[in-house]
């Protein structure tokens, strides 16, 4: 029987992990940052801490980094994550309906997590898809030609 | 050496895998493994079919024939007839007429669509990406023998500048020049960047060219790095392009294998390696001093020019940054040389440009043409017309800091000089097409809410600006602006030009500008009449009061 690690021992491995394949370089903090929000799903204060210190750089310098791109997120977000393309190639193609859609299927509006913890739905620039908007991306899948009535089948397919 | 006969690319986009693509390219393996064709028939994923009527589908090189829409069990037929017998299977071809899709490419490929010339993408989709030796059968990396062995760096610098070739990023600056500001500074370090962050919306001409052709970008950097004197180059890759990044980190490994990365180049005693560094989801690195800032590990925000990156730029050395785009137009201008290229395009404007095609048109995607076609061209010839017999009402260039181009505008032809003495810019070369159902408001109120969001928080103008901008065309889109918000908003849009720190804040401005320089009259509308034209924005704020 496999024991679950504890959070902050996951936190520790990934960060761990990260350290080692890229080292404790200045301009290997973005990448450091990248590994480490894709194990855990976003960077606890735990994780800026011990990459601040293995960088020997103060926490803020590396929380300003962290808070800047839009990859990264410095908050906690659901098991599934939406990436939804709102600029104005998919927006003239029908995007307005799509993110109507998807906010009507999972309750929640831009920006919010559903309260079982099951889905984020963020609203993000240009994800460079753009010959087949209206476009969105769930956690690494990447959905194209989207129409408002494929919405709910999509989402389907992560649930449960 | 083993050469590849013939190539089955399967188109792998996200509509094709939902519909079985996986098992075909699995039985196209299988199928070429059984009749002992692995060898000379390679099978590859296409990322993106360039159409979606008939998918999953198969385009076998070098007849350029598509199949589709396939099914696992019609690889067999195709296997035994086509690759093995060399004979078309006519009832499993797509069909030519239906253009709903996205054919744009494709049908230029086969060479009937006028004026398409290809440079930049003269290899995308032919070649196997992951594979050097298919490109060196392409001629690739034979420009690079040719500068290291038989030119001096100053001779590769005035090829590139008697070329007229312009950088492809947006500003149009003259490449040879900028390499010669680079090859003039003293420093015993510098560093080539190729800018690879191409976040403008509507913009997705790198990514094709990264992942069709990554050694064509290798091979024009370390050229650059030769003639401007740097060993060590960056290519600033965004970080939603994973396919391309993958491509990349390949062909820079294949390439240091066969010594054309690394110590003594060609044993020229030459010395070049190049880092892939993946951004994290910032519009704002696409400039070129937010760019080295990210690279050195900081947040992306623009350093205060000059001094110029050519002078002081990463680490504070002298760097080269260069769009994709332009680099991959080097090769070329090297093994063929300026006249060659000058006799493309426009005389002040020479060579092609990479346009994406997308919004209310039939057909959506990618062409290279030579500079000077006009908007018209491009939407009735490669583009098939306007969707459902709609009426062209605008369209929008170069993402989101470009232009607004109305009807007025169809016949301008598109280069760098053109465009500016219509005083409309180029930009990256999106071609956002939109009907007469698309309301100005509500576009230039996703374009804005666009630099909202991507402003770095840098500056103040562009921080508060593109926010309270924001705040005043929601209003208008509700129905209750006033005409005192119009004169605040022509305000903003000045300030924004005038005061912001870099290119994002400056150019943030000019969908407003355009928006109303062109369709006062219907933003009028929202605000006196209390009405959306189209029918489009909610104009909510009026109905509750």
């Amino acid at each position: 029987m496999v024991v679950e690690a504890s959070i902050s021992e996951r936190v520790h491995q990934a960060v761990e992990n990260a350290l080692a394949r890229f080292g404790a370089h200045d301009d290997e903090l973005i990448p450091i940052l990248t590994h480490v929000n894709h194990e855990i799903g976003y960077l606890p204060g735990q994780a800026l801490e011990e990459i601040a210190h293995a960088l020997k750089k103060p926490k803020s310098k590396v929380f300003t980094v962290a808070s800047f791109y839009g990859m990264l997120s410095t908050i906690p977000v659901g098991k599934h994550v939406i990436r939804f393309c709102e600029s104005a190639p998919c927006h003239v193609v029908g995007g307005r309906q799509v993110i109507v859609a998807i906010q009507q299927a999972l309750k929640i509006n831009i920006g919010q997590t559903t309260p079982d913890g099951q889905w984020t739905l963020l609203a993000v620039s240009c994800l460079g898809i753009c010959a087949v908007g209206p476009a969105f991306i769930v956690d690494d899948d990447v959905y194209g030609n989207v129409t408002p009535e494929q919405v709910p089948a999509i989402l389907k397919k992560y649930q449960g | 050496m083993k050469t590849t006969r013939s190539m089955v690319l399967v188109s792998g986009d996200p509509d094709s895998l939902a519909k079985g693509a996986s098992e075909v390219f699995q039985a196209f393996e299988l199928e070429c493994a059984r009749l002992g064709l692995q060898d000379e028939i390679k099978v590859s994923w296409l990322s993106d079919a360039g159409r979606h009527d008939a998918l999953p589908m198969a385009i076998i090189y070098p007849e350029a024939i598509i199949y589709g829409p396939l099914t696992a069990k019609d690889v067999k037929t195709i296997a035994e007839e086509h690759l093995y017998k060399g004979r078309i299977v006519e009832n499993l071809v797509a069909s030519s007429h239906e253009l709903s899709g996205r054919i744009a490419w494709l049908v230029a490929r086969k060479g009937t669509l006028p004026a398409e010339k290809r440079i930049v993408l003269e290899r995308a989709g032919i070649i196997n990406p992951e594979d050097i030796h298919d490109y060196i059968l392409h001629d690739g990396y034979s420009a690079l023998g040719k500068a290291l062995t038989s030119m001096q760096p100053a001779d590769v610098i005035n090829e590139i500048d008697t070329s007229g070739l312009k950088g492809r990023g947006g500003a149009g600056f003259p490449t040879g020049q900028k390499w010669r500001f680079v090859s003039k500074t003293t420093s015993q370090k510098k560093y080539v960047i190729c800018n690879a962050d191409e976040s403008e919306p509507g913009t997705f001409k790198d990514r094709l060219v990264l992942e069709g052709d990554p050694h064509c970008i290798i091979e024009a950097m370390t050229i650059a790095g030769y003639a401007v004197g740097a060993d060590e180059g960056y290519i600033y890759i965004r970080g939603e392009y994973a396919l391309a990044q993958e491509r990349l980190h390949k062909a820079i490994d294949q390439a240091r294998e066969l010594g054309l990365l690394g110590q003594n180049i060609f044993s020229t005693g030459f010395n070049f390696d190049i880092h892939v560094h993946s951004g994290a989801g910032a519009y704002i690195c696409g400039e070129e001093t937010a760019l080295i800032e990210s690279i050195e590990g900081k947040r992306g925000e623009p350093r205060s020019r000059p001094p110029y990156p050519t002078t002081n730029g990463l680490w504070n050395k002298p760097t080269l940054v260069n769009n994709v785009e332009t680099l991959a137009n080097v090769p070329a201008i090297i093994n063929r040389g300026s006249t060659w290229y000058r006799s493309i395009g426009t005389p002040k404007s020479p060579g092609t440009k990479v346009y994406t095609i997308m919004g209310n048109v039939n057909v959506t995607g990618l062409i290279e043409v030579p500079m000077g076609i006009t908007l018209r061209e491009v939407i009735s010839i490669y583009a098939r017309g306007m969707k459902n017999g709609h009426t062209f009402k605008l369209a929008q260039t170069g993402g989101s800091s470009g232009s607004i181009i109305p009807a007025s505008l169809q016949d301008t032809p598109m280069d760098f000089e053109s465009f500016g003495k219509a005083g409309v810019a180029l930009g990256s070369g999106a071609l956002l097409v939109c009907d007469e159902d698309t309301c100005v408001v509500d576009l230039c109120k996703v374009l804005v809410n666009f630099f909202k969001n991507e402003s770095c928080g840098k500056c103040n103008p562009c921080r508060i600006g593109n926010d309270r901008a924001f705040q005043i065309l929601t209003k208008i889109s509700e129905g209750v602006g006033t005409m005192q918000d119009l004169a605040d908003l022509e305000h903003i849009e000045k300030y924004l030009y005038q005061m912001s720190n870099c290119g994002l804040g400056q150019t943030a401005g000019t969908p407003i500008r355009d928006t109303l320089a062109h369709f006062r009259a219907e933003v009028e509308a929202h605000i006196k009449l209390k009405v959306c034209p189209t029918g489009v924005c909610p104009m909510s704020g009026r109905k509750t009061k």
